[in-house]
């Protein structure tokens, strides 16, 4: 099978998505000529037209409001919010607008609406470029979130959140879109709340997400030269959340640890020890490890950057730690 | 010239509204409706005025002040007091309140409680009316306080640099909550912002119903032919406080709530009806009787009407099922 990048498979979902529907159309900072800030929708503009690749100001509220009222007026919009730090601009539009409007309404609204948004550290792009806001937008009910890490999910989901009839928050990673894998040639979708087990093992669960996943299958290698057999588990969507595959690995292994890249308080991470907590207590044989970023901003400095991001040592120690 | 049906119509739509309101508030201090409410009583003219200029397949959006706007693009009374009661029967079957209620059938995207967020989202529904290439408008609803917001000066910007077809109007009553304008912005006419981000620009008198449909015709006029949006300042005046229970004395003069109940838009629009001999009172009264008639049996088919089941309280959070 052919190997594509992240950012490729990326745009060929919206590519594809674009022609089957004419409803469906782009609008956020700097993506039309200029492609977006990691080239995403670099050539969109040339296929689709200034009509349906929408550059807009800067102004978030703007791009996700006008996303809203588009659907609400029956098109399918996908807004971009060039870095999830900038999302907290447009947090009105996303946590009380989008995420209410079917719920107020007594359900006669839709808002089909997909806003495409990227996180994470590991450029050194420093406390306002660098974060991981995903618990934020899981808190709110009435919303969907995406998180894929690999080429081949990035494009199944993309699709997929395109064609929902509820609203997306599809976060990517600013150092995933470099990321090649197989992406097969014909189409596909990947359904939205279906997990992926990245690596098969039977010793430990680790539950990944994004650019962690990516970590915890390097950790995985280095684990099993030790003799732990470790199974990674990538959710790719955390609303809905895959839970019974979480549950059905800790019964295998008795054993989990949870890695991401948000702050370790409060993070996505602590939902799930909760849910494994209150469903399967007595399938773990230790206790739940997260393994997460300090309660940090995220640092400037590459050194200190490194210091906050768990990297693949921090998961092996976090699973090490299950093993007395 | 407005035909003499109209001129009867717009009557008749203002009467509706006083009626609705003072029932409302009549029902609320006895306690009978749950959560608060924003009384209109006295911004009837610019309710009337602005949805009058719309047809039926534009759009508008509200504000939590917004039964008045409601009811003058179309909506039902009896389901409107029926959500007030929280009924099944209402429009959000009793899930939004009277702050929320939506018809989307009608166009009415609904009124949002979060002041200045309508006008994002009314950016959106005249951009699907662009891209599909209809001459449809949307029409959005704000305070004077909602002029301050981040909100507004994002949504104005896009609309003018898109060209979108909206039509954003202000309801300037003087006060924004409890702070009066004098001391929330250091400007006269919000009317004069529209000037800083190239849109054309008018102030009316928001008690005069003609004066309002004259500009907002105008403006509707021009949207529909690609000429991009507007911003119309309606000055105009609330009689109540911010909520029903707020007295409003602490920060207006008895004379100054005095002086404006004077100039009742009502009361002008029925003298002027009259003075044009198109009516005689005798038309007048029997519309009046006709409305509150309407209004009671609003009031019968709310107090008939069933409690939500409890069950609905997790359904239309999503288009697809309730996500634990």
């Amino acid at each position: 099978m052919r190997e594509i990048t992240y950012r490729d498979a990326l745009k060929e979902g919206l590519r594809e998505e674009m022609r089957r529907d004419e409803r469906v159309f782009l609008l956020g900072e700097d993506i039309a000529e200029f492609g977006g800030t990691y080239k995403v929708t670099q050539g969109l503009l040339e296929e689709f037209g200034p009509a349906r690749v929408r550059n807009t100001p800067i102004s978030e509220a703007a791009i996700a409001g006008a996303a809203l009222g588009a659907a609400l007026a029956g098109m399918r919009p996908v807004g971009e919010i060039m870095y999830i730090d900038f999302s907290t601009i447009a947090l009105d539009q996303i946590a009380n607008q989008i995420a209410k409007v079917r719920y107020m309404f007594g359900g006669k609204a839709k808002a089909s609406l997909v806003i495409r948004t990227q996180g994470g550290a590991g450029r050194s792009s420093a406390a306002q470029h660098a974060q991981s806001l995903e618990a934020w937008y899981a808190h709110v009910p009435g919303l969907k979130v995406v998180m894929p890490s690999t080429p081949y999910d990035v494009k199944g989901l993309i699709k997929s959140s395109i064609r929902d009839d509820d609203p997306v928050i599809f976060i990517e990673h600013k150092l995933l879109y470099n990321e090649k894998g197989s992406v097969p040639e014909e189409e596909y979708l990947i359904p939205i709340g279906e997990g992926d087990i990245k690596r098969e093992g039977k010793d430990v669960t680790i539950v990944a997400t994004s650019r962690m996943v990516l970590r915890s299958l390097r950790a995985a290698e280095m684990l099993a030269r030790e003799g732990i057999d470790a199974e990674v588990i990538d959710p790719r969507t955390l609303v809905p959340l895959d839970e019974e595959m979480i549950l059905q690995s800790v019964k295998k292994t008795g054993k989990l640890v949870i890695v991401h890249e948000a702050c370790k308080r409060l993070g996505y991470g602590a939902e799930i020890a909760a849910i494994v907590s209150e469903k399967a207590f007595y399938d773990l044989d230790a206790p739940i490890k997260r393994v997460a970023a300090a309660n940090s901003p995220v640092p400037f400095a590459p050194k200190l950057e490194n210091f906050v991001i768990p990297d693949e040592q921090a998961i092996i120690k976090g699973v090490r730690e299950l093993f007395g | 010239m407005i035909p003499r049906e109209r001129l009867i119509d717009v009557y008749e739509k203002m009467a509706r509204i006083r009626s609705f309101e003072e029932k409302a508030v009549e029902l609320f201090l006895k306690g009978v409706l749950p959560g608060f409410l924003h009384s209109s009583i006295g911004q009837e003219a610019v309710s009337v005025g602005a949805c009058m200029a719309l047809r039926d397949d534009d759009y508008m959006i509200s504000t939590h002040r917004g039964h008045g706007d409601i009811i003058a693009k179309g909506a039902k009374t009896d389901r409107m007091m029926a959500e007030l009661f929280a009924k099944k029967t209402g429009y959000c079957k009793g899930k939004g309140g009277s702050m929320h209620i939506a018809d989307l059938d009608l166009g009415i995207l609904g009124a949002t409680g979060i002041v200045g967020g309508g006008l994002p989202i009314a950016n959106g529904a005249a951009l699907a009316c662009q891209l599909k290439g209809g001459d449809q408008v949307c029409l959005s609803f704000f305070g004077d306080g909602a002029s301050n917001t981040g909100s507004f000066h994002e949504a104005l910007n896009l609309a003018s640099v898109w060209k979108l077809p909206v039509i954003f109007t202000c309801q300037n009553n003087l006060y924004a909550e409890s702070t009066p304008q004098r001391v929330h912005q250091n400007i006269c006419d919000i009317a004069a912002r529209g000037g800083g981000y190239g849109i054309p620009e008018m102030c009316v008198d928001g008690n005069d119903v003609i004066a309002v449909y004259d500009a907002v015709s105008a403006a509707v006029e021009r949207a529909r032919k690609r000429g991009g949006p507007a911003l119309i300042e309606c000055k105009t005046y609330r009689w109540f406080g911010h909520y029903v229970g707020d007295p409003g004395t602490l920060y207006r003069t008895k004379e100054e709530v005095e002086e404006w109940k004077k100039r009742d838009p009502i009361k002008l629009y029925r003298e002027n009806l009259v003075a044009l001999g198109a009516f005689g009172e005798e038309d007048i009264e029997e519309i009046n009787r006709r409305v509150e008639k309407e209004i009671e049996e609003a009031v019968a088919f709310a107090q008939g009407s069933p409690d939500p089941d409890l069950e609905d309280a997790l359904e239309d959070i999503y288009v697809g099922r309730y996500i634990p």
